[in-house]
């Protein structure tokens, strides 16, 4: 089973690779992909060196183009699969028809993996990539519970990655909205959610408020960790109460379910976090390494190291982790 | 400009259901959109009854369309695709790429539901080779991308399908494995007792500060606002609009019938009755209201 794991610029890159990720998967300097925060991703040569880099130690990258360019955007997705085949990345990964299809045409060598964004959640969906683009491997939208990805993985037309650990996005995505619906600005077209610059923290009697394009998403209390706003972890009022209406604050963390993803077949577990810091990127590769080889070594004598849990506790959004929706009671 | 009757996305009692289409079919309507969208649980009327549903109201002469689920998670999902897929008379709206699968190994036109990500022409011809006849836009894409996709498909050739618009209702923003309203109720969703069936027109999320933001219908996320495009009703068709789709509420779905019947018929452009114009103008969907 290979570990993929995320780099938002050249340092992650390196630290993932040293810490013991299979593959890393990056994203260009723009709106081609689903993290196009400012400050992050890759220009062409720090992306050179880390292929390099990567290549060297036998490793691979993946570069992310899973955004959804409008008509007179084409082009320039296109021009990106093609910087991508010209630097060499060991795939890309894609949601959009438009940019698959180029991609399969154009560098048919290239291999294509079915970004999360494309929200296939059935062979049936997945037989239409694989028929059309001839994808190699897809991600899994982070909605199936585990008895599910099991049987998908049965009927799967291509090997399937699924996400291992990270920020949990509980919509479908690629097909979420709600960002889209306060900014203007969506993940599918901008590849941003709920982007920092619509984002005002006003301090009151109150407590601590956090805006997003003026719409109040959460107000703090003295102490009480304040977290990003992206609309899905705010405080709303619903029937009078006020909580989490959609989701804490919480990051997935399938780590007890590693010998099942891997006796159904899973190819790749996915760690989110391209925003996030190389520190963070290579204490979460080293637990997931080490977990992976233990057993890959041990099989069905394996037990998870003690430490492993609180490690990755203390790593994740709001130290909270949850099975997410691969545990039935999350849905 | 045709009208369309889009899917009923909430869940109403069966004697409501069958109320609410019967009067649709005496409203100057030229589709209807027929079939459960967001929650396989919800079986006031199953899908044979759907499909049967589809046939009497096709036999009065309307034009019905059956509509699939937006989020396939179980087999039993992928079997009432299928299902619907396999009706052998109705055309089918695709939700998913999975019935767009199915659409497509048995060489049948579809229309293509506006959870399928459509943003530009290259993917609409794609589309169309598998078997699309009509395109309904996603919620996001309005004016301009509506006149790039023309442009485009003019330069390269691509004969364009039916354009259908979401008009009026709530838009639908986003989907989930998880039960919002068996959140709310703090229910199992697999244990939910259908509490979706007490919230006609979904359930309000406000902020914290009693901003109305946004709609919770079970798995799906509304915005709060009521979209209207009636005021653009001659921006529309000037784009090249084919259809509008109003989507049912609990309330006013009849009286917005007549009034766009009325506008589309007279070209007089009314007031707008709902919030605002969506996202037509290419701000953001809850945006401030428009003219």
């Amino acid at each position: 089973m290979q570990l993929v794991c995320p780099a938002g610029a050249l340092p992650a890159l390196t630290a993932a690779i040293d810490a013991g990720a299979d593959a890393v998967y990056v994203g260009f300097r723009d709106e081609t992909n689903a993290r196009a925060f400012p400050g992050l991703n890759f220009d062409e040569t720090d992306l050179r060196r880390g292929i390099a880099y990567a290549h060297a130690r036998g490793r691979r990258v993946y570069i992310a183009l899973n955004t959804y360019p409008e008509p007179n955007r084409v082009g320039y997705w296109e021009a990106a699969v093609d910087r991508a085949a010209a630097l060499g990345a060991d795939a890309i990964i894609a949601a959009e028809l438009a940019v698959l299809d180029y991609a399969a045409r154009r560098h048919p060598r290239l291999p294509r993996h079915l970004s999360v964004q494309a929200s296939a959640t059935s062979h049936a969906a997945l037989r239409y990539y694989h028929e059309e683009f001839g994808i190699s491997r897809a991600v899994l939208p982070r909605v199936l519970a585990l008895q599910q990805v099991e049987r998908l993985a049965e009927k799967s037309p291509v090997p399937l990655e699924t996400f291992a650990f990270g920020s949990l996005c509980i919509m479908v995505e690629g097909r979420c909205q709600l960002s889209s619906y306060v900014t203007g600005a969506s993940p599918n077209r901008h590849g941003v959610c709920s982007p920092a610059r619509f984002v005002r923290w006003e301090e009151s009697a109150a407590g601590r408020s956090v805006r997003l394009n003026g719409v109040l998403i959460d107000r703090f209390g003295a102490g009480e960790p304040a977290g990003y706003p992206t609309v899905c972890k705010g405080r709303f009022r619903v029937q009078g109460e006020v909580f989490h209406a959609l989701e804490e604050p919480t990051s997935l963390n399938t780590l007890d379910l590693l010998p099942r993803l891997t006796a159904c077949g899973i190819a790749a577990l996915k760690i989110e976090g391209r925003q996030r810091s190389a520190a963070y990127v290579a204490a979460v590769t080293r637990v997931w390494r080490a977990a992976i080889d233990r057993l890959h070594g041990e099989g069905e004598g394996y037990v998870a190291d003690p430490a492993w849990q609180p490690s990755l506790a203390a790593l994740a959004e709001g130290t909270q982790t949850t099975l997410g929706p691969y545990h039935r009671s999350w849905h | 400009m045709k009208l369309t009757l889009g899917p009923l996305q909430y869940f109403w009692p069966r004697r409501r259901v069958l109320a609410f289409y019967d009067a649709a079919c005496a409203q100057p309507l030229d589709a209807i959109y027929l079939g459960e969208t967001v929650c396989s649980k919800r079986r006031e009327l199953r899908t044979g009854e759907w499909i049967e549903l589809g046939r009497s109201l096709a036999r009065g002469g309307r034009e019905v369309i059956l509509s699939t689920l937006a989020l396939i998670e179980a087999e039993s999902e992928l079997a009432t695709v299928k299902r619907l897929v396999d009706n052998g008379e109705l055309r089918v709206e695709a939700n998913d790429m999975a019935a767009v699968q199915f659409l497509r190994e048995r060489r049948l036109p579809f229309v293509a539901g506006p959870s399928i990500n459509v943003y530009n022409h290259r993917a609409l011809a794609l589309l169309q080779r598998a078997g699309m006849t009509r395109l309904v836009l996603g919620v996001e894409q309005g004016r301009d991308l509506v006149a790039q996709l023309r442009a485009q498909c003019q330069r390269e050739g691509i004969a364009l399908p039916e354009l259908e618009i979401i008009g009026w209702g709530r838009l639908p923003l986003s989907y989930s494995a998880r039960c919002f309203t068996a959140r709310a109720y703090d229910v199992p969703k697999d244990d939910c007792g259908f509490r979706c069936i007490a919230h006609p027109d979904g359930l309000a999320l406000d902020t914290r500060e009693g901003q109305r933001f946004l709609v919770i219908n079970g798995v799906q996320v509304q915005g709060a606002t009521v979209c209207d495009l009636a005021p653009e009703v001659d921006a529309l068709a000037a784009a090249g609009i084919d259809l509008v789709r109003l989507y049912p509420q609990a309330e006013g779905t009849e009286a917005a019938i007549a009034r766009w019947r009325e506008a589309i018929d007279s070209h007089q452009a009314p007031p707008r009755l709902g919030d605002n114009a969506g996202y037509w103008y290419g701000t953001a969907g809850m945006g401030a209201a428009v003219g």
